[in-house]
Order: structure tokens, then C-alpha cells, then sequence
């Protein structure tokens, strides 16, 4: 071989083993951009692959035109009562949901007085939008307001009855109303200390305590009509148990996650025996236990309001998921971090706060935002204890004589499927922005 | 990780001192039981006070109320402590049943979503999104209400399929499954014994053949022989199996007659020699080295001793097909429509969870295993059993088997449709007849704890067997 390769040809004639003719052209290379190289790899490359693209387009073929139908080309936008959707053509009946619109988004609260429930709902939207935008500025002023100022107002505004409670015995409806505030007032405070530099936080609180008993009677001369629980509903109540339930759970869950971390085993004990049971039950025996049997722990005379049962229920019942989500964070920080803060002589509180909570909070972001939409789902159950959420508003809506109809049900499920739709998908896509934007640093 | 604090002296401040953690812990201890000693006294005095029965004698009272689902004997007069019984099992079939179907279209999702198909992958993606993001009973609510309660009655019930195949002889039929699967291991051992491509080529030919003469066979065979009066051992059967209409799903159900006490023991009796074998060949595989065909050999466990008690039970077995008679379906076995739509709700809300897991967990193995075994001269379904299902599996089990808790749990949805699983029965109607509230709510809680706590047991010790041994 060597020999051959380093004489070369020697003689005129061409050797034999020089080609004397072009060889035919290659094909050209199967194109790997553009359409058709795109349908060839992701559409059509391989036999079982091409069976399973063509199986999706029958299966798309066979659903989309008879849903497109439905929901847009036959549909029924505007009537004033059932007469045009009972017919056997009709599509969904638009007309029904706006007509309902009012019933799904306020329950029975009071016509006139419902410019109370959407100045709550726009100021909780705004506080919520600025406390979530990225790079707003004052957004811990925003969470702030959130989880004191607006709750306290909140009650207030859409009771009628003056949040303060003093002077208010449990026992009268108003008085227990003033109670849920007091409640959820100490809790916002306590939390929020937690979160704040200690004197700021006491200062804050001592200025909204004498804030507070001003407004009281300030409020008195409001006059603002009382609306009880009993007529709360629709849309407007299902945000409400939302709301309740992601500012409690939230600090209630780091709480208890702590507890079951702590050094201490007489709480360490009770935080695991309370997370485990709850978590180990279905929510509606949950619920259920709080309309029945909280009641009877209670003297008689302080019998909890009907919609502050459930509300009890569902916050305990996401606080001990949200535990089990923060202590996974907690777990996640290294024990250098710990240390290091030891080193530098932080106290258990500091150390907590300033320390490992921040980095233990952002890892388990998803998990947190998992645990809001499982508790925004969930709030559906609540209508097992009489209480008129959106959905049981919608399945209510839909026997209503002037209506009723073959598609009137199906028209209300997939409205209520939108609206919980839009809220969960948002949330999930919110988190993952957040993801992305935390972990920026870490990513190589 | 769980004592970050403890390992060595603290530094001043850093934990409670001692005396200031002892006084936290006896407060928080004495503020509990104050508080407990408080609420026993209200409920003592509460439920004297509006007459609540406080023993659990209410259990061997007459029920007085009927249940149309039943697994067990259940009547009027049965008492309350049978509906318990009653309710707890139809949780318990709910479950299962939910929890079979919830994997299997789970796992297809999940591996659609990964898949290399665009349109495949596309459309697992709008199933998983729009599923998990709305709420479960909205699902039940649709299917109950919209889906299922509008199809027309009985005379006009969908039917599924047209044409169908049967086995009009039993006996026959068995004897020829056995034969079938006996004669196919037998072909694939000798198989898997011969060496060199050409003459492996022509053993697959030769079984490939075997397999169309042996279907042929069963098909046609007995026909030709002169059997009985068998016409065949499948035959074609004209109308359907599977009738759908506003009163449930009815379908063909097999009447085992003499069978009945056998085939059960035999089929579970095969089930767990099934299952020792597999283990059996893990162990020659790790340490011999000896590859067997565990999935043909178990089949062969499972098939073969079944059929042949239905071949011995002879003509007592048969299959009840429903059929129209009059305005009803008669025979077969009738799923309600409020039990088939809590099924197909659970089992589709259920799968949209598990296919996330699913994906999670293949997603996790490293490509470079993969890259590894490919190089180290493995195929590639010896590669995906023997190197990413089994680390995947070490990602999916314990949140899979979270979503079996939670599909149990959620079952308790079905009070919303009136399907009578325990909450409805106990909770429900029980609680509202006797009024033991304390009583009920505790037995029924403590159901659920006692499946959560034994799961919870069961995976404790499969993570602790399967955990990465790191050095």
C-alpha cells in the first residue's frame, strides 16, 4: 500500500484506478429548515409517528367544528328568557349568562348596595396587581396594605357593621362580625411584624390601633346598611374564601412549618400531629367538622357566623399543605447558611427572618403558587355547608323556570370553567416568570 | 439537614436557652389542654343541651333508608353500621377503579408530552393545562349533568360496537387460549436459545407463521374438526356489548357458576406466583447475569391455570350480555351513571396530575445514562427497562402515590352527585337521621387517616429501600 501511494502514476496512460468519467450528482440534501423539513420532523417522522399525527387531525376534525358551533355560530347572544335556547339548534345561551351575570357575580347581596362589594374587589385587584408586578415600586408597601389595612376595611366595607370591635359582644350578629375583624386584624399584625423591623412594626401597629378606634366611630356615621353572610354569593364569595385562605395559610403554614422543625418537641409534636391529620382528611369532612362541631366547642352564645365556619375550615385545611411545601424549602437551604448566620451572632428570630426564610421561600415559589390554585380550586367545596359560591350559584342558575333548557347547564359549566381557567392558568403562568426571574443568578 | 442547630455548641443566642424553651413548651402545653379541657366542657353541655346522642349505640339502630349501589347485601332494614360498610367499600371501588385508569391515561399523556410528535405533544399539553386548572366538581358537574343525563333512554341507547366477536363455547375457547400460550412460550424459548441473524431470521418467520396458524386455528378450527356443535371458538356475534343511555353504562358480565369460589383463589394464587417469579429473576439477573423473559413467563402463570378451571368448570361459565327487553336493559352488569361519572371525572382530573409526574421523572434522568448504555452496546428498549424506568420510577413513585391518596380523598366529591360512597351515607344521610355528630365525623375522619397512614407507611419503606446509597 505504501509503496503504491508514494510512486504514484508514473506512466502517460491514465492508471486504472483513475476514474475517466464524472460520477452522476448526488441528490441534493434533505432540506433541515423550513416548512416542509419542519413537518417531515416533528409531523411525519416516522410510521407509528405519522398514524399518531394522523389520529390527532381526525380527532381534531371531529371536535373542533361541532364545539366551534356550539360556543360561537349557533350560540344565543342576547334574549330576554329561555323560549330561544330551548330550540333544538341553539347553541350555548349567552344570553342566560349575561342575564345571570349579576346573580353569578354577587349572590343575593343587595342591588343597590353591590358598588360596596366592587369597590373591595377593584381595591383588592389593584393592592394584588401592584404587589405582584415585577419591578413596581413600594410593593412591600402594596403587601403590606394586603394583609392589614385592606382585610380590616374589607370586613368592614362589605358588613356595614364599624371594624372595631369593642363594645360588640360576640353573641349579637354584628358583634361577631366585628369579631372575624379583630381576628383577622391581630393575625395581619402579628404576621406582618414578623416580616418587619421590630420597631417599625410595633410603631405601625400602635398608629393603626388609634387609627382604628377613630375610624370606628367615624364609621358609625356612615349609616351603611347591614348585609349578613347569609346573602354573600356568587364570584364575589369565592374570591373572598380564596382571599382568606391564601393570607392565612401562607404565614400559618411557615408557622407550622417551623413547628415541625423546631427544636422544641412539645410543639414540634403538635405541629406534626396537626399537619398529618389534616392533611390526611378530605377537605369536606374538614369542612364539614367546622359548620357541625365547631359550634359545640364554643359556648352557645359565641357560636361562629356561617361563612367564618368554612373560612376557618379552608384556611386550616391549605395552611397545613402550605407547611409541607415551606418545610421542603426549609430543607433546601444548606446548613452552611445556618451556620454562617450563627457565626455572626443572629438570634433564632433573626436568623429565621433575615436569613433562612427568604432563601427557603423563593426555592419552593412553584410549590407556593401550586398550593394558592389547588386552595382557588377548592373553593368550590365550601357550597357542602350551604355557602353560595360561584359554582354553586351557577348550578343553582341553571333550574331557574324562565331558563331552563337542555343547554343552559352546559353553558354555565363552561363560563365557570373559563373564569376558573383564566384564574388558575394566570397563577401558574405568573410563577413561572418568577421562577425564571429568581433563578436568573444561578443559571450558567 | 433536620438538626442544622444541634450539631455542635451554639453560639450565645443562636437556639432558646434551655429554661426558655422548657417554660415556652410547658405554656404552649398548658394553654392546649386549658383549651381542650375548656371545649370538652362546652361540647358535654352543648349536646345535653340539644339532646345529641353521645355513644356509638346508634351503630345497631335500623338504617330505614335504601341504597341503589351495593357490593354487599343491603336493605331497609339493615342498620346503620352496615350502610357504614356499605359506603366505606364504594369509596373503596371508586378508588380503585379511579386509580387504574387515572395510571394508565396518566402515563400516556405523560410520555405524549415528551413525544418527538408535535401534534401528539400538543394535544397532551391542552388536556394537561385545561384539566389541572379547573376545579373537580366542575368536571363531576359537567359530566354528570351535561354529559351523561341528556342521552336518551333506554330504546335508543348508544350502543358500542356493532359487531362484536364471542366464545360460544367456554370449555373450547379455554382449552385453546392454553394451547395458544403454552405452544407461543415454547416457540420463543426455543428462539431465544438459537444463534447467528439467519437462523435467528427464520425462527421469527417460523413463529411468526405458527402464531397465524394457531389463530386460524382457533378461529376456525373446531369447525373443521366437527366439535360438538361449536361453530368455531370466536364467532361473530351480531349486536353489541356495550349499551350507554341516560340509566348508565351496561356491560357484558361473566357468570361463573361453579367457577365462582376457584377461579378467584386461582387468579390471585397465580397473581402473587406471578409477581415471586419476577422477583426470582431480578435476583438471577443482578447475580448471574441470566436475562429470562419475565414478561412472557408470567403470562404464562397468570393465562394458563385460569383457563383451564374454566375449561373444568365446563358449561357453567358463561358470559351475560345486556339486552334490550321491553323499556329496560336486562343482564350484564349496570354501572350507575353517577358512579361512572365520578369515575371518569376523578380518573381524568387525577391523570392530568399523574402525567406531569410522569414527564417529571423522565426528564430527570440524566441523558448521559442513556448516552452510557448506549455505548456500553445496550438496545434501546433494554436501555429503557433496565436504565430509565427503573431511576425514573425512584422520581415517580412517592408523588404518585400522593395522587392515589388524593383520588381517594377526592371520591368524597361524590356527595355532590349522589353517588353513595361513605360521605354521602355517613356524613350525609346518617348524620342527618341520628345526629351523632362527634360520633360520625370521627369514624369517618378516622377511615381516611387510617388509608393516608398505612400509604404513608408503604412509601416510607419503598424511599428508604430505593434512596440513592451515597457514600
Amino acid at each position: 500500500m505504501g509503496a503504491t501511494s508514494s510512486t504514484g502514476p508514473t506512466s502517460p496512460s491514465q492508471p486504472s484506478f483513475v476514474r475517466s468519467a464524472m460520477t452522476a450528482d448526488r441528490s441534493p440534501p434533505v432540506p433541515t429548515s423550513g416548512p416542509l423539513a419542519w413537518l417531515r420532523d416533528n409531523l411525519f417522522p416516522g410510521p407509528m409517528s405519522a398514524v399518531a399525527t394522523i389520529l390527532g387531525l381526525l380527532f381534531l376534525l371531529w371536535v373542533i367544528p361541532p364545539l366551534a358551533r356550539f360556543l360561537f355560530l349557533d350560540a344565543i347572544w342576547s334574549a330576554d328568557n329561555g323560549d330561544a335556547c330551548r330550540a333544538p339548534e341553539a347553541g350555548a345561551c349567552w344570553a342566560y349568562v349575561r342575564q345571570k351575570f349579576g346573580f353569578f357575580m354577587y349572590g343575593s347581596y343587595p342591588r343597590e348596595d353591590v358598588w360596596r362589594v366592587n369597590l373591595t374587589l377593584v381595591a383588592g385587584a389593584v393592592l394584588t396587581l401592584w404587589m405582584l408586578w415585577p419591578d413596581a415600586r413600594g410593593r412591600g408597601g402594596a403587601a403590606l396594605a394586603f394583609f392589614t389595612v385592606y382585610p380590616v376595611l374589607a370586613f368592614g366595607i362589605l358588613t356595614g357593621s364599624p371594624p372595631f370591635p369593642i363594645g360588640w359582644l360576640p353573641s349579637s350578629p354584628e358583634g361577631q362580625i366585628a369579631w372575624m375583624v379583630l381576628i383577622v386584624a391581630l393575625f395581619a399584625t402579628a404576621s406582618t411584624l414578623f416580616y418587619l423591623n421590630r420597631y417599625t412594626g410595633w410603631a405601625i401597629a400602635i398608629f393603626g390601633f388609634i387609627a382604628w378606634s377613630e375610624l370606628g366611630s367615624w364609621w358609625s356615621s356612615l349609616e351603611l346598611p347591614l348585609v349578613g353572610t347569609h346573602l354573600w354569593g356568587g364570584i364575589f364569595v369565592s374570591l373572598l374564601v380564596a382571599t382568606v385562605g391564601i393570607v392565612f395559610s401562607l404565614p400559618l403554614g411557615i408557622a407550622l412549618a417551623l413547628g415541625r422543625r423546631s427544636q422544641m418537641p412539645v410543639l414540634r409534636f403538635l405541629s406534626v400531629m396537626l399537619i398529618e391529620f389534616v392533611r390526611g382528611v378530605p377537605l369536606i369532612t374538614v369542612l364539614v367538622m367546622a359548620n357541625t362541631m365547631l359550634p359545640l366547642f364554643v359556648p352557645d352564645s359565641w357560636s361562629p357566623d356561617r361563612l367564618l365556619r368554612p373560612l376557618i375550615g379552608v384556611a386550616l385545611f391549605s395552611a397545613v399543605y402550605m407547611a409541607e411545601v415551606v418545610r421542603g424549602g426549609l430543607q433546601s437551604v444548606p446548613k452552611g447558611q445556618y451556620e454562617g448566620a450563627m457565626s455572626l451572632g443572629l438570634s433564632w428570630w433573626q436568623m429565621t427572618r433575615l436569613v433562612v426564610l427568604p432563601q427557603a421561600l423563593v426555592t419552593v415559589i412553584p410549590g407556593i403558587v401550586n398550593s394558592f390554585i389547588a386552595l382557588f380550586k377548592d373553593t368550590t367545596l365550601v357550597a357542602i355547608v350551604g355557602i353560595f359560591d360561584f359554582l354553586k350559584a351557577v348550578d343553582t342558575g341553571r333550574l331557574d323556570p324562565v331558563w331552563a333548557g337542555p343547554k343552559i347547564s352546559t353553558t354555565g359549566y363552561v363560563f365557570a370553567a373559563i373564569f376558573y381557567f383564566i384564574f388558575c392558568f394566570g397563577m401558574s403562568r405568573y410563577s413561572m416568570m418568577m421562577e425564571r426571574r429568581h433563578s436568573a443568578g444561578r443559571s450558567r | 439537614m433536620s438538626d442544622a442547630t444541634s450539631s455542635r455548641p451554639p453560639p450565645r443566642d443562636a437556639r432558646p436557652v434551655e429554661w426558655r424553651a422548657l417554660a415556652i413548651q410547658i405554656a404552649i402545653a398548658l394553654a392546649i389542654l386549658w383549651l381542650g379541657w375548656q371545649a370538652i366542657g362546652n361540647v358535654a353541655e352543648n349536646m345535653r343541651a340539644r339532646n345529641i346522642p353521645s355513644n356509638f349505640d346508634f351503630l345497631s339502630a335500623t338504617a330505614g333508608f335504601d341504597l341503589n349501589q351495593s357490593l354487599i347485601a343491603y336493605s331497609a332494614t339493615s342498620t346503620y353500621g352496615r350502610a357504614f360498610l356499605v359506603g366505606l367499600l364504594n369509596t373503596l371501588a371508586v378508588a380503585a377503579i379511579g386509580i387504574f385508569f387515572a395510571t394508565i391515561i396518566g402515563f400516556a399523556v405523560g410520555v405524549a408530552r415528551l413525544s418527538q410528535n408535535w401534534m401528539a405533544a400538543k394535544l397532551a399539553t391542552i388536556y394537561v393545562e385545561v384539566i389541572r386548572n379547573t376545579p373537580l366538581l366542575l368536571q363531576l358537574f359537567f359530566w354528570y349533568t351535561a354529559v351523561l343525563a341528556p342521552l336518551p333512554g333506554p330504546r335508543q341507547s348508544i350502543s358500542l360496537p356493532a359487531l362484536g366477536l364471542r366464545m360460544p363455547d367456554p370449555q373450547a375457547g379455554m382449552a385453546a387460549i392454553t394451547a395458544f400460550a403454552l405452544a407461543s412460550f415454547v416457540l420463543l424459548s426455543v428462539r431465544n436459545q438459537i444463534k447467528g441473524s439467519a437462523i435467528k431470521a427464520a425462527g421469527y418467520a417460523i413463529s411468526a407463521l405458527f402464531m397465524i396458524l394457531m389463530i386460524v386455528a382457533i378461529l376456525f378450527g373446531p369447525r373443521v374438526a366437527g366439535f360438538g356443535n361449536a361453530v368455531g371458538i370466536l364467532d361473530i356475534r351480531d349486536g353489541a356489548y356495550v349499551f350507554l343511555n341516560n340509566r348508565g353504562l351496561f356491560l357484558p358480565f361473566p357468570s361463573l357458576g361453579e367457577a365462582a369460589i376457584w377461579l378467584p383463589a386461582i387468579i390471585l394464587a397465580s397473581a402473587i406466583g406471578a409477581t415471586g417469579f419476577s422477583f426470582w429473576a431480578k435476583s438471577q439477573r443482578e447475580e448471574k447475569g441470566r436475562i429470562l423473559p419475565v414478561f412472557w413467563i408470567s403470562m404464562l402463570i397468570l393465562i394458563v391455570p385460569a383457563a383451564l378451571t374454566i375449561w373444568a368448570a365446563g358449561s357453567s361459565v358463561t358470559i351475560d350480555y345486556p339486552q334490550l327487553r321491553g323499556f329496560n336493559l336486562a343482564g350484564g352488569v349496570r354501572v350507575y351513571p353517577e358512579f361512572f361519572a365520578l369515575v371518569l371525572g376523578l380518573s381524568l382530573y387525577t391523570a392530568s396530575f399523574i402525567a406531569e409526574i410522569v414527564r417529571a421523572g423522565i426528564l430527570s434522568v440524566a441523558k448521559g445514562q442513556s448516552e452510557a448504555a448506549l455505548a456500553l452496546g445496550l438496545r434501546r428498549p433494554t436501555i429503557l427497562k433496565l436504565v430509565i424506568i427503573p431511576q425514573a420510577m425512584r422520581v415517580v413513585i412517592p408523588p404518585l402515590t400522593n395522587q392515589y391518596l388524593n383520588l381517594t380523598k377526592n371520591s368524597s366529591l361524590a356527595v355532590f352527585i349522589g353517588f353513595p360512597d361513605l360521605v354521602q351515607i355517613f356524613v350525609g344521610t346518617v348524620l342527618n337521621q341520628t345526629g351523632a355528630m362527634i360520633q360520625i365525623i370521627s369514624i369517618t375522619m378516622a377511615v381516611y387517616l387510617v388509608i393516608s397512614l398505612l400509604t404513608s407507611l408503604a412509601m416510607n419503606f419503598y424511599n428508604n429501600k430505593m434512596a440513592l446509597s451515597e457514600r
